[in-house]
C-alpha cells in the first residue's frame, strides 16, 4: 500500500489529501453549466435538503452572473461553498439529475456550486439585506452548520444573535470532522468568515456552555435558545483492551488530523472498526497518512455497510483492505496495542451471530473505533423539560424544530442522530423561520 | 461510386466544394494548401482597388458550449495590390489546372470593370464572381450591397461586365433585401451565367455591456458588420429555394451560408444549388474539414443512388409549396416513448407555457414522465423539438389519410373565416383553460424564492 508516503510538510499533506472535488476553472464552469437542461420542477432541486434552485444558479453561471448564482445558492443554504465540496452529491442532487437516466454523466452540481460561491467569498460581496434590529435576542449553542444556519436566518429577520462555541473555530465538524480531501481548513473557515462579516452575529469561541449556571444565564438574557450541539465523543465498544495505548475514536482521530496535518504520525498497521462513512473516512485518512496496512473490519457483510458505496470505493482506491463478517472480541497488547482478536460472524434470521471457534487475530499498531458518536446526554439533562427520544436525540416538533421546552429549538446531528452538513443547515434554517412564526 | 465532379455554368471542378471569397482565399499560399487538402475550387478574395482595414474585425455569437454559431465581420475587400493577386492566380492555375479559380471583383466605373475583368481572365481565372453583396464599408462607397439592393444598377453593371467577359460570370447576391428574386432576375437580364447566394447579413453581433459598445470594438467604437456562419443557413436555404423556384431566373446557383458539413451541402443542393461555397467553417476549423464533407457527400450519394451531383440538385423543390396548398386535414399528435424519457419535463413546461396545455404530469411525484392529452394537442412539434432525448417524442399521424383539403380550396368554397368572431375560426373548438385557472396550476415551490 505504499502509495502514500507519510507527509513531512503541509505541502506534502495537501498532496496526499488532494481535493477530490477541486475548484473549477472559469472554462470548466462555462462548459459544464452549458449542459444543464433547465428541467421543469427539477429533480435535483427536490433532492437537495436545502432546496437550492439548481437550474437557476447554473443558468446564472452560464450567463456570467456568477454573483447572482452565489446569491441563489446562499438564499437557500449558507454553507453553499462547503456543501458543494462535502455533500454526498452522488446520493443527493447529482444522483437525481435526469442525465443519469440517459447514461450521460450527471451535471457536476457540487463543483458548480463551489465555483459560484468561491467568487462571492473572494469578492467579499454583500449579498444579503438584514432587517433593522428588532431588539430581540437569540442565543445559539454550537457554531456548527445547524447553529450558523439558524444564526444567519435570525439575523436576516433583525434578531441580535450570540453564538457560544466550545472550540476555537466555527463550522463544527466541517472543519473538525469531514475528511481533508473534501474540504481544506482554510476553505471551511473562509466561508465562515464571509458569513460572519455579512450577517454580523457574535461568536464567543472557546466558550463551552456546561453548567446549570451558564444555562440560567442564557435563559435570562435571551428570548430563544438554539441547540446546535451536534454529537459527542466516539462511543465505547465494550470489549476488553479498549484502554490500551493506540486505541482511539474515529472522530477524535480526525480532529487531531485536521488540526495537526503533517505533524501527526500514523503507524504502519491500522485497523478501523466500523462500516459507516466515518469508518471509510478514517481508513482512507490513515492510508493517506502513510500507513502501510489498513484493515477496515466490519461485523456484517460488505452489502450491509451503512457507508455510501462511493465512500467505500474511495477507501478501496487508496489500498484499504476490507474484512467482513468479523466482530472484534478483544484488543490485544501489553499496554500498547498489538492487534485485534476477531470472531467470524454470519447472519441467522437477520441477526448477526458469531461462529464458535472461528477466532483469529490481526496485527495492529493502532485501532480506530468508528462505532458511532455518543449523545451529549449529560449536558442536555441540565435543561429542564427537554425530552429526548430512546436513542438520546433531542425531541422536536418535525415542522418547527421546537423542543419540548418552548424556549429551546434544536436541529442538526443532536436531533437527527447524525446526518450530513446539508441537513443540519436545512433544519437550522427551518427552526429560525419557525421562531419568527411562533406567537 | 458517386462522381463529385461538377460543371458549374461551364466552370469545371473536381468536387462541388468551393472556398467562398473571404480570408481563406486571401492568397495563393492558402488556396494551394486548400486544393492540396481536397477543395474543388476557390473564389479569390474580392479584387479591386485595395483597401485599408481596421483592427479588430470579427465578432461571434457563442451558444452554450458552441463557439461561433454565428460570426460577423467588418472587413472590406482585399488589401493587397492587384498585381500580386493576379500573379498568384497564375501560379495556382499552373499548379492546379483542373481546379476552379474564380476571381471575385468589385470596382466602380465601367472602365475599371472592363480592365479588371480582362486582368482576371489573363491571369487564368476560370470564372468571375461579381461581389454585389458586402453589407458594410463598401456599400457606403456605392459598391457591394449598394449595387445588390438596386436591381437596375445591378443589371447595368452585369451588362458592362458581359461586354468584355469571355469566361462564365456569377453574380453574388446580397440577402439584405426583401425579395431576393428581384436582383436574381436583374442578373439574369443583364446576361449573367449564374448566381451565388447569400453574402453576409447586416448585423450587430453583440454588445460589450460594460463599455456600451457593440462588437467588434475598434478603439472604443464599432459599426455594423456582416453575419454568417451556421446561424444564417436557414435564411440562405430559403433564399436559395426562392431563386431556384422562380421561373424567370433559371440560372445555376452556388449555395452559400453556414455550410459546415456534407449535410448542409446536401440541403442546399436539394433546394436547387449546384455547388456550395464555404467560409466560416474554414475560418473555424481550417481546410481539413473538407475531408468530412467530401466523404459524407459521396456516402450519401452512393446510398441514395445518385451518380452525379446534377441528379440531386433541386430534388426537394417540388415539395416546397405555398402555405395555402398544404393539406389542412393532415393531423399529427405527439407521442412520448416512456422507456426513453429521462423525466426532465421540458416538454411539459414548453407545451404548458409556450403552446397548448396538451401535456400533463402524473399526480405521483416519483413518476416524472409526462403524458400527452391527445385532444388538446394541435401537433405543433414543440415538445418533440425541446426533448433532449433523441427520438423520445415522435409525432404520430392520426387522420385517416383519405382526405385532402387546402386553404386555397376552402377559400374557393367560401369556407374560411372572414369576420373577427367567425364561427369558422380554427381555434374555436380547441380547449383553452380559463384565465383564472392560471393560479390553480401548481408550479415548483422554488419558483417564487
Ligand atoms: C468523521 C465525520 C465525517 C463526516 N463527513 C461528512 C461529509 O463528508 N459530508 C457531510 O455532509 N457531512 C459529513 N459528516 C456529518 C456532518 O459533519 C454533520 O452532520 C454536521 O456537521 C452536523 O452539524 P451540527 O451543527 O448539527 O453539529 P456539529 O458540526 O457537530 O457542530 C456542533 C458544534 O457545537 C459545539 N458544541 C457542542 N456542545 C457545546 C456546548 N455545550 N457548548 C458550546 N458549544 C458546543 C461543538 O464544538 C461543535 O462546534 C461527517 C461527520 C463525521 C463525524
Ligand atoms: C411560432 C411563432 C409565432 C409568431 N407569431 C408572431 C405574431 O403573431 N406576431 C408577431 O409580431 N411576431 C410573431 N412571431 C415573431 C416573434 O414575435 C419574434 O419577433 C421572433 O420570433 C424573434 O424573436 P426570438 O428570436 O426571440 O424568437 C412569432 C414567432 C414564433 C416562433
Ligand atoms: S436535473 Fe440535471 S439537467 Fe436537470 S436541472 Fe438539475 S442539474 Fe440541470
Ligand atoms: S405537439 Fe405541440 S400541442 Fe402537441 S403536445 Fe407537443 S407541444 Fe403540445
Ligand atoms: S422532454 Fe422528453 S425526456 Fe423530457 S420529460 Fe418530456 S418526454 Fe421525457
Amino acid at each position: 500500500m505504499a502509495e502514500f508516503k507519510a507527509p513531512n510538510t503541509d505541502a506534502e499533506f495537501e498532496q496526499n489529501f488532494a481535493q477530490i472535488k477541486p475548484l473549477m476553472t472559469d472554462n470548466q464552469a462555462y462548459f459544464e453549466s452549458s449542459r444543464c437542461l433547465f428541467c421543469y420542477d427539477a429533480p435535483c432541486v427536490n433532492a437537495c435538503p436545502t432546496g437550492i434552485d439548481i437550474p437557476l444558479f447554473i443558468k446564472q453561471i452560464h450567463s456570467k452572473n456568477t454573483l447572482g448564482a452565489a446569491q441563489t445558492i446562499y438564499n437557500s443554504n449558507v454553507f453553499g461553498y462547503a456543501c458543494g465540496k462535502v455533500c454526498p452529491t452522488e446520493v443527493l442532487c447529482e444522483g437525481a439529475c435526469v442525465y443519469n437516466h440517459q447514461d450521460v454523466p450527471a451535471i457536476e452540481i457540487g463543483r458548480l456550486q463551489t465555483f459560484a460561491t468561491d467568487k462571492a467569498i473572494r469578492s467579499n460581496k454583500t449579498l444579503f439585506q438584514l432587517a433593522p434590529s428588532n431588539g430581540r435576542k437569540a442565543a445559539v449553542i454550537g457554531a456548527g452548520p445547524a447553529g450558523i444556519a439558524f444564526a444567519c436566518e435570525m439575523r436576516i429577520a433583525g434578531f441580535d444573535v450570540e453564538i457560544f462555541e466550545a472550540k476555537e473555530k466555527p463550522s463544527g465538524l466541517t472543519v473538525y470532522g469531514v475528511a481533508p480531501y473534501k474540504i481544506t481548513n482554510k476553505e471551511a473557515l473562509d466561508e465562515m468568515d464571509y458569513l460572519q462579516k455579512q450577517f454580523g452575529f457574535t461568536v464567543h469561541y472557546s466558550h463551552p456552555v456546561t453548567t446549570e449556571r451558564d444555562i440560567q444565564h442564557l435563559e435570562s438574557e435571551f428570548e430563544v435558545i438554539f441547540l446546535g450541539i451536534g454529537l459527542g465523543r466516539t462511543s465505547e465498544l465494550g470489549i476488553p483492551g479498549e484502554d490500551k495505548d493506540g486505541v482511539q475514536g474515529a472522530v477524535e482521530f480526525v480532529e487531531t488530523l485536521r488540526m495537526g496535518h503533517h505533524q501527526i504520525s500514523v503507524p504502519k498497521k491500522v485497523i478501523v472498526l466500523g462500516g459507516g462513512n466515518t469508518a471509510m473516512d478514517a481508513a482512507s485518512e490513515s492510508a493517506r497518512m502513510g500507513a502501510e496496512h489498513v484493515i477496515l473490519a466490519y461485523r456484517r457483510s460488505k452489502e450491509d455497510m451503512g457507508a455510501y458505496e462511493f465512500e467505500y470505493d474511495l477507501a478501496k482506491g487508496v489500498g484499504v483492505q476490507g474484512l467482513f463478517n468479523a466482530a472484534p472480541v478483544e484488543i490485544t497488547g501489553n499496554g500498547k496495542v498489538t492487534g485485534v482478536k476477531f470472531i467470524r460472524t454470519h447472519v441467522v434470521n437477520g441477526k448477526v451471530e458469531t461462529i464458535a471457534g472461528s477466532e483469529f487475530t490481526e496485527e495492529a499498531d493502532w485501532v480506530i473505533k468508528a462505532t458511532g458518536q455518543a449523545k451529549r446526554t449529560d449536558f442536555l439533562s441540565l435543561i429542564s423539560g427537554l425530552e429526548r427520544d430512546s436513542k438520546g436525540c433531542i425531541k422536536v416538533n418535525p415542522d418547527t424544530f421546537q423542543t419540548t421546552n418552548p424556549k429551546y429549538y434544536a436541529a442538526g446531528d443532536a436531533v437527527s442522530g447524525g446526518q450530513e452538513v446539508v441537513n443540519a443547515v436545512a433544519n437550522g434554517k427551518k427552526a429560525a423561520k419557525a421562531v419568527m412564526n411562533y406567537k | 461510386m458517386a462522381n463529385l465532379f461538377t460543371n458549374f455554368a461551364g466552370i469545371k471542378s473536381p468536387n462541388p466544394f468551393w472556398l467562398a471569397s473571404a480570408p481563406p482565399t486571401n492568397s495563393g499560399y492558402q488556396i494551394m494548401k486548400a486544393f492540396d487538402t481536397g477543395w474543388g475550387g476557390a473564389v479569390w478574395k474580392t479584387l479591386g482597388v485595395p483597401v485599408v482595414n481596421v483592427s479588430s474585425r470579427y465578432g461571434s455569437v457563442n451558444y452554450r458550449d458552441t463557439r461561433m454559431m454565428g460570426f460577423n465581420n467588418i472587413e472590406l475587400i482585399t488589401d493587397r495590390p492587384l498585381a500580386d493577386n493576379l500573379r498568384e492566380i497564375e501560379e495556382v492555375k499552373k499548379r492546379f489546372p483542373d481546379h476552379a479559380v474564380i476571381a471575385s471583383l468589385m470596382v466602380e466605373s465601367r472602365a475599371e470593370w472592363h480592365q479588371i475583368v480582362k486582368d482576371a481572365e489573363n491571369a487564368g481565372s476560370d470564372g468571375i464572381e461579381l461581389n454585389f453583396g458586402c453589407p458594410h464599408g463598401m456599400c457606403e462607397r456605392g459598391m457591394g450591397s449598394a449595387v445588390g439592393q438596386e436591381p437596375k444598377i445591378l443589371k447595368m453593371i452585369v451588362e458592362w461586365v458581359m461586354e468584355v467577359a469571355t469566361i462564365p460570370v456569377i453574380v453574388k447576391l446580397t440577402p439584405n433585401i426583401s425579395d431576393i428574386t428581384r436582383p436574381a432576375l436583374a442578373a439574369k437580364e443583364g446576361g449573367a451565367n449564374a448566381v451565388s447566394l447569400i453574402n453576409t447579413i447586416q448585423s450587430i453581433v453583440g454588445v460589450d455591456i460594460d463599455n456600451f459598445v457593440p462588437y467588434p470594438i475598434v478603439d472604443g467604437k464599432s459599426t455594423n458588420g456582416g453575419y454568417c456562419g451556421p446561424a444564417v443557413k436557414p435564411i440562405a436555404l430559403n433564399m436559395t429555394k426562392n431563386v431556384a423556384q422562380h421561373p424567370g431566373v433559371q440560372l445555376p446557383i452556388s449555395g452559400i451560408g453556414g455550410v459546415e458539413t456534407w449535410r448542409d451541402a446536401v440541403e442546399f443542393m436539394l433546394l436547387g444549388a449546384s455547388n456550395v461555397q464555404v467560409c466560416t467553417a474554414v475560418m473555424h476549423y481550417g481546410f481539413g474539414i473538407i475531408r468530412e464533407m467530401k466523404r459524407g457527400l459521396e456516402d450519401y450519394m452512393d446510398q441514395k443512388g445518385f451518380a452525379t451531383i446534377d441528379e440531386m440538385v433541386g430534388k426537394a423543390l417540388p415539395n416546397v409549396m405555398h402555405w395555402e396548398d398544404l393539406n389542412l386535414k393532415y393531423k399529427v399528435v405527439a407521442d412520448i416513448n416512456e422507456d426513453k424519457c429521462i423525466g426532465c419535463q421540458l416538454c411539459y413546461t414548453a407545451c404548458e407555457d409556450g403552446a397548448h396545455q396538451a401535456i400533463g404530469l402524473s399526480s405521483d411525484p416519483l413518476n416524472r414522465t409526462p403524458f400527452i392529452i391527445e385532444e388538446n394537442c394541435v401537433g405543433c412539434n414543440l415538445c418533440s423539438l425541446v426533448c433532449p432525448v433523441e427520438n423520445c417524442i415522435t409525432m404520430k399521424r392520426k387522420d385517416d389519410q383519405t382526405q385532402h383539403l387546402t386553404w386555397k380550396e376552402r377559400t374557393a368554397a367560401n369556407n374560411v373565416p372572414t369576420t373577427f368572431n367567425d364561427p369558422l375560426a380554427g381555434g374555436l373548438h380547441h380547449w383553452v383553460p380559463e384565465p383564472m385557472d392560471a393560479f390553480k396550476t401548481k408550479t415548483p415551490k422554488h419558483y417564487k424564492g
